[in-house]
């Protein structure tokens, strides 16, 4: 029985990050019909934030802070993405918009220069972030079920995230607008929603999310050049699996590759595991082609 | 006498000069690609006797790439469907090449990585790899079937542009961390090789190399002429207008579905034919070369040699891959950069490829050069006509 309560939580914590990954191009898609390839090499920047910090803590700043150093990390993390996403839409995205196709090759040739960059800065050895002390440990429930601080506050961050990310999208004059660009953005722009820059803040938003998820993952273990690509396929997975343009429809399409990954791979091995949920996916499509929640639209061509 | 010259000038004009500028101009592109056809052709037949063993099976390694690259670029350049998971259907092909290979090369033996990872008896579904005919079927068939599956699948509840992209780059996934994860019956990360003859005949021979060249030489131009009358045929235009406006293809009364589903697995068929001619050259086959950077590779020698062009395709493929070698030969660091700044050049600038920047040429050229040959008979022509105003 906590055996079974083990894997959930771990199901759980894992769907968390996948979330936090996906939200950011379920945005991007949602809104501006681009897929983001290099949205993996924004939470490799995000997890090198906190490398970066965690190294400047540890020379500059006296002992007995250094423990603050991830919660300094998470905001820098934000920023640094959020200000590369920024100039990544200005530079190239925007020129691809209504070209989805294409604007995954492109992205996909941004995400090959910003590994090949963390692989000369950086080299390509893993790096470790060591955890900050009050992270160690976990809750004991019983014997066998003992929860790890680490996942836990990964949990509560990404809860916090998506609250945030709610009170935006729902409750605020931007999101509302972001909203209505999501469902017919001409009509939108004729009632005087600026599309362009609305672009340009989502995508940021996406990204600065996506370096939050690159903290977060750092905590769990070492990280390398290649790291944002372990999780990029998965989270377009559950974009696909969840629909686009609801939070919810990500919200449970994390949650479900997240727990049936972790099931799976408990009941038989890493790799069946895998196919076992791709298989699934596809069948699961098969019943509802645009994805578990989606806006409905009588849009045709 | 007032009568302005233009009205019988024009006649005069288009007597001198009977062809229009524009047809001119597809003329001279016509002229300019049999040109370079038979001058590809010729240097292609005579590789073997000016290439060293090493850059010849390089060479006959992107031949079999641009066979691959015909398929993507009939499926992607012809259809609008991207798919990003070629790799799958190429190592698909190569694995069930290499497996008869490497059940010959252990000689009745069980292949030595079995024994190593701790399986005592062959599997049932490696026993029909014995025969070569088998395993030549089983290396098209396997992977035509698995994308017609896939494409049935997903096409038949209109799945279409990016969700097809990402579920084909998931099928990647899914199929190397399978290979990767089932060391007893695939080999693992280190693939199949050690392989020594086909049909009797030693794969390390010169001559074979050679023959295996020359085999791919004609594959590719079969496949590139069928492509060719393909894409010329009503089936052929009936993909572009699916690329062009799938819905409105469906009001017409055609069944776009099938369409689809037929290409991609024509499209599979062909990778896994690249698969069996790389495996026979190269002599190894791992899941890195069917992981997701090379399928995405693929799709990038189209994009570069310009897709709804099976010239393009072909040329990509030879060009992107002799690029590929030159640089990683030189600058191992900065081939990534290299072909990361590939992508993001290719897709804003030259959507259409080098086969659009060469056609746009050609044109260019002989549209230049007929109005230079405008401008000089126009200044005859002024001058005549200002002599005939000064004798009216």
């Amino acid at each position: 029985m906590s055996l079974l309560l083990l894997q959930l939580f771990n199901g759980i914590s894992v769907s968390s990050i996948l979330l936090l990954v996906a939200l950011g191009l379920a945005i991007t898609f949602g809104l501006m019909n681009i897929i983001n390839m290099a949205h993996g090499e924004l939470i490799m920047i995000g997890a090198y934030t906190a490398y970066m910090t965690q190294q400047f803590f540890q020379k500059y700043v006296p002992e007995a802070y250094f423990d603050a150093y991830f919660l300094a990390s998470i905001p820098l993390a934000f920023a640094l993405a959020f200000g590369i996403g920024w100039l990544l839409e200005t530079l190239l995205v925007r020129h691809l918009y209504k070209r989805p196709l294409d604007s995954l090759i492109a992205t996909w040739g941004v995400s090959l220069i910003l590994q090949q960059l963390a692989r000369t800065i950086f080299g390509a050895p893993n790096k470790a972030v060591k955890a900050p002390s009050w992270l160690e440990g976990g809750i004991t429930l019983t014997n066998e079920l003992i929860l790890p601080y680490k996942r836990l506050f990964i949990i509560g961050l990404v809860a916090l995230c998506l609250v945030v990310i709610y009170l935006y999208l729902y409750r605020s004059r931007g999101g509302r607008n972001m909203r209505a660009a999501m469902q017919n953005r001409q009509m939108a722009a004729c009632l005087g929603v600026s599309t362009r820059r609305l672009d340009a803040q989502a995508f940021a938003f996406g990204s600065g999310i996506a370096g939050i998820a690159g903290c977060a993952i750092a905590l769990l273990g070492p990280i390398g050049p290649a790291l944002g690509t372990y999780y990029i396929v998965d989270a377009f997975m559950v974009v696909v699996l969840g629909g686009i343009g609801k939070l919810v429809g990500s919200l449970f399409g994390a949650l479900s590759i997240g727990v049936l990954n972790t099931a799976f791979e408990y009941a038989t091995s890493a790799t069946v595991a895998k196919v076992i949920v791709f298989t699934l996916i596809i069948a699961f499509l098969q019943w509802k082609p645009s994805g578990l929640v989606s806006v409905r639209s009588r849009s045709l061509d | 006498m007032n009568n302005p010259p233009m009205p019988d000038a024009r006649p005069r004009f288009k007597r001198t000069r009977p062809v229009p500028a524009p047809e001119r101009a597809e003329g001279a592109l016509l002229r300019a690609k049999i040109a370079l056809t038979l001058t590809i052709v010729a240097l292609l037949l005579a590789a073997p006797y000016f290439l060293s063993e090493f850059r010849l099976s390089l060479l006959g390694k992107y031949l079999a790439f641009a066979i691959l690259a015909i398929g993507i670029d009939l499926i992607w350049g012809y259809t609008g469907i991207l798919s990003l998971g070629h790799g799958v259907f190429f190592g698909l092909g190569a694995y069930c090449m290499a497996m008869h290979l490497k059940l010959a090369a252990s000689g009745g033996q069980l292949p030595d990585f079995m024994s190593w990872s701790g399986v005592e008896k062959l599997p049932w579904f490696w026993e029909p790899f014995a025969s070569p005919w088998f395993a030549l079927l089983a290396a098209i068939g396997v992977p035509t079937a698995l994308a017609a599956a896939l494409g049935y699948l997903t096409f038949r509840n209109r799945i279409r542009g990016a969700f097809f992209s990402i579920l084909s780059q998931a099928l990647v996934i899914v199929t190397v961390t399978l290979f990767i994860g089932q060391q007893g019956f695939t080999g693992g990360t280190n693939g199949l090789t050690n392989f020594d003859s086909f049909l009797g005949i030693k794969l390390s021979e010169p001559a074979t190399k050679i023959g295996l060249y020359y085999a791919a030489v004609l594959l590719l131009g079969i496949v590139y002429a069928l492509g060719r009358f393909a894409v010329g045929s009503r089936f052929g235009r009936v993909l572009t207008a699916i690329r062009d406006g799938e819905n409105r293809v469906r009001f017409l009364g055609y069944n776009p579905v099938a369409y689809k589903v037929f290409v991609f697995a024509v499209s599979g068929a062909l990778a896994g034919l690249a698969g069996i001619l790389f495996v026979m050259m190269e002599g190894i086959i791992s899941p890195a070369q069917m992981n997701i950077v090379p399928s995405i590779e693929m799709v990038l020698w189209v994009a570069i040699g310009g897709r709804g062009t099976l010239s393009g395709a072909v040329f990509g493929a030879l060009l992107t891959n002799c690029a590929k070698t030159y640089f990683s030969e030189s600058y191992p660091e900065g081939w990534l950069f290299f072909l990361g700044g590939l992508f993001v050049i290719v897709v804003l600038f030259l959507p259409r490829g080098i086969a659009g920047l060469w056609s746009d040429g050609i044109r260019w050229l002989s549209t230049r050069r007929d109005r230079h040959d405008k401008r000089s008979s126009d200044s005859g022509r002024n001058a005549e006509g200002g002599a005939s105003a000064s004798a009216g």
